[in-house]
């Protein structure tokens, strides 16, 4: 049986790197081995986890320095020599072991503006053309693991930004209500003000690293970007309101 | 830009970074693949040669100088392609994409997905100056129109002056970088948005998806968009290079004409 060296961050703030060796079997993904290591030699090793199949969103950790799920890393991709770092997310405070409190996170979500639907038809059903609502398909796709989040160097970086930033996952969010075609929210004209999407400097990072292929900075971000422009920057639409009033 | 303190947690947990990957090949090669272009461009549109628009019969102009705007009181010195350069530059330095390659590349903002950014205060394109980036939509316009002027300018490379029609290796050139720079602005994020971006309902009215349907050819091209902005950048150097070359005599274009060009 193969072995893997791991390097492992164990504890807290005050907390250190440490060296284990764990037999694995052909098919297994980092998550696996984890738990081999906790069953084995670690039972008070911190790892947060539920699904084991990419969709719960709780395994997210920076595996080599790539912020990853640890259940959807096979064991096949590392050459049998190296050592496999594992670390707990960079951007929210850790807890311990590879366990972070990601509850900032909770605090933007209530924030965003929810969905205030238009009056139903006369059969009391509520419509929409498929063609209207394809595009948001794409942004409920999010299992909220907060790996773009975790990357985006805006908060990485410079936690200070924290106060006025929410952060790629919460622009897909707003992408969402902003395009929705029964939302009658007020609040969704505020969308792209308030919630530092200018701190963003669309080097797609978060893209990168999104395990449901998100394309969260074409389709969510520069969309929104662009809805601002059109408010505030489009030379053609600065003369129309000129002459023709507010549009 | 002090590193932190190495008693910092953050910093003990994470360092620079802990990618095993040869992270900072990519940013080496954009921000060297940008820069000579850049270098090549200053010297191009300032040499003291013959402008790369002094072909006899005029039958090619590079790019750098379309549409040649050359009146006679201009000084020798002054080159007709600062009249136009502002143009191209402003949409490819706003550009979505050429914004993301320099911000990694030179600004080191960030040079790579997780690797530590060096600044130690971060606004974005929040302040001065980079909310300028917003005249991207300006600049998108002026490309626009770009369009029909490299096209035209290809097309009468076809056409020698008291001749006829013909073909040369500078035409088919001259084609293929309106060609690329056609498919480069379109695959723009500004103009996708444009066509229909900013609609909720597009099942609402016929023109609505009509509109639609454009965006999602612009999506299309969209996808594309870095590929295109590297081969239209290419092309618009090798394409000035060309005429450069064929102007100044250092090279004949194989054409089917038999009068000078
Ligand atoms: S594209 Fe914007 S939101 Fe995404 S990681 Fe980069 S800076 Fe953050
Ligand atoms: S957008 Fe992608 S990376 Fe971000 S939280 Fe959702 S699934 Fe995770
Ligand atoms: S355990 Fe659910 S995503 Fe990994
Ligand atoms: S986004 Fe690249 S040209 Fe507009």
């Amino acid at each position: 049986m193969p072995v893997a060296r791991l390097k492992v961050w164990r504890g807290g703030d005050d907390g250190a790197y440490e060296d284990y060796e764990v037999e694995y079997e052909e098919g297994m993904v980092v998550l696996d081995v984890v738990h081999r290591l906790q069953a084995t030699q670690t039972p008070d090793l911190a790892v947060r986890w539920n699904c084991k199949a990419g969709k719960c969103g709780s395994c997210s950790a920076e595996i080599n320095g790539r912020p990853q799920l640890q259940c959807m890393q096979r064991m096949e991709q590392y050459p049998e020599d190296e050592v496999i770092q594992i670390a707990p997310l960079k951007t929210f405070p850790l807890i311990r072991d590879l366990v972070c409190d990601v509850s900032w996170n909770y605090k933007i979500a209530k924030t965003i503006p929810e969905f205030q639907l238009t009056a139903p038809d006369q059969d009391g059903n509520r419509r929409m053309a498929q063609i209207d609502i394809d595009r948001g398909q794409e942004f409920r796709k999010c299992i909220e693991c907060y790996l773009c989040q975790d990357v985006c160097h805006v908060i990485r970086d410079h936690p200070d930004n924290k106060d006025d930033f929410a952060g790629p996952r919460f622009f897909v969010q707003l992408a969402n209500v902003a395009m929705h075609p029964l939302d009658t929210n007020p609040r969704r004209d505020t969308v792209d003000h308030g919630f530092g999407l200018e701190y963003c400097n669309i080097t797609k990072c978060c893209t990168d690293v999104c395990p449901e292929h998100i394309k969260i900075t074409d389709n969510a971000i520069i969309p929104l970007k662009e809805r601002r422009v059109d408010e505030f920057y489009d030379p053609l639409r600065i003369i129309g309101r000129k002459f023709f009033g507010k549009k | 830009m002090a590193a932190p303190a190495a008693t910092d947690p953050i910093e003990r947990r994470y360092g620079l970074t802990h990618r095993v990957d040869r992270w900072w090949v990519e940013p080496l090669l954009v921000g060297s693949g940008l820069g000579i272009f850049i270098i090549y461009s200053g010297i191009s549109a300032m040499l003291g040669d013959r402008w790369a628009f002094e072909t006899e019969n005029g039958l090619y102009l590079s790019p750098f100088f379309e549409p040649l705007i050359h009146p006679g009181w201009l000084p020798d010195w002054f080159s007709p392609a600062l009249l136009i350069l502002w143009a191209p530059l402003g949409f490819r330095t706003t550009c979505y994409y050429y914004r993301r390659a320099y911000y990694r590349s030179y600004f080191l903002s960030p040079p790579a997905c997780a690797v530590r950014e060096p600044a130690n205060s971060y606004a974005g394109e929040s302040t001065l100056p980079l909310v300028i980036q917003n005249a991207h939509r300006w600049f998108m316009y002026v490309a626009l129109l770009f369009i029909p002027i490299l096209f035209t300018g290809a097309i009468k490379s076809y056409h020698l002056p008291g001749e006829g029609l013909g073909v040369g290796l500078g035409s088919i050139i001259l084609t293929l970088n309106a060609f690329f720079l056609m498919m480069y602005t379109i695959g723009c994020h500004s103009l996708r948005h444009w066509v229909a971006g900013g609609l909720n309902q597009f099942s609402r009215t016929p023109l609505r998806r009509v509109r639609r349907q454009a965006w999602e050819v612009f999506t299309v091209a969209n996808e594309h968009h870095r590929l295109w902005a590297w081969v239209s950048l290419v092309g618009v150097g090798v394409t000035d290079l060309y005429v450069h070359l064929v102007a100044n005599g250092v090279i004949t274009d194989p054409n089917t004409f038999t009068g000078p060009i």
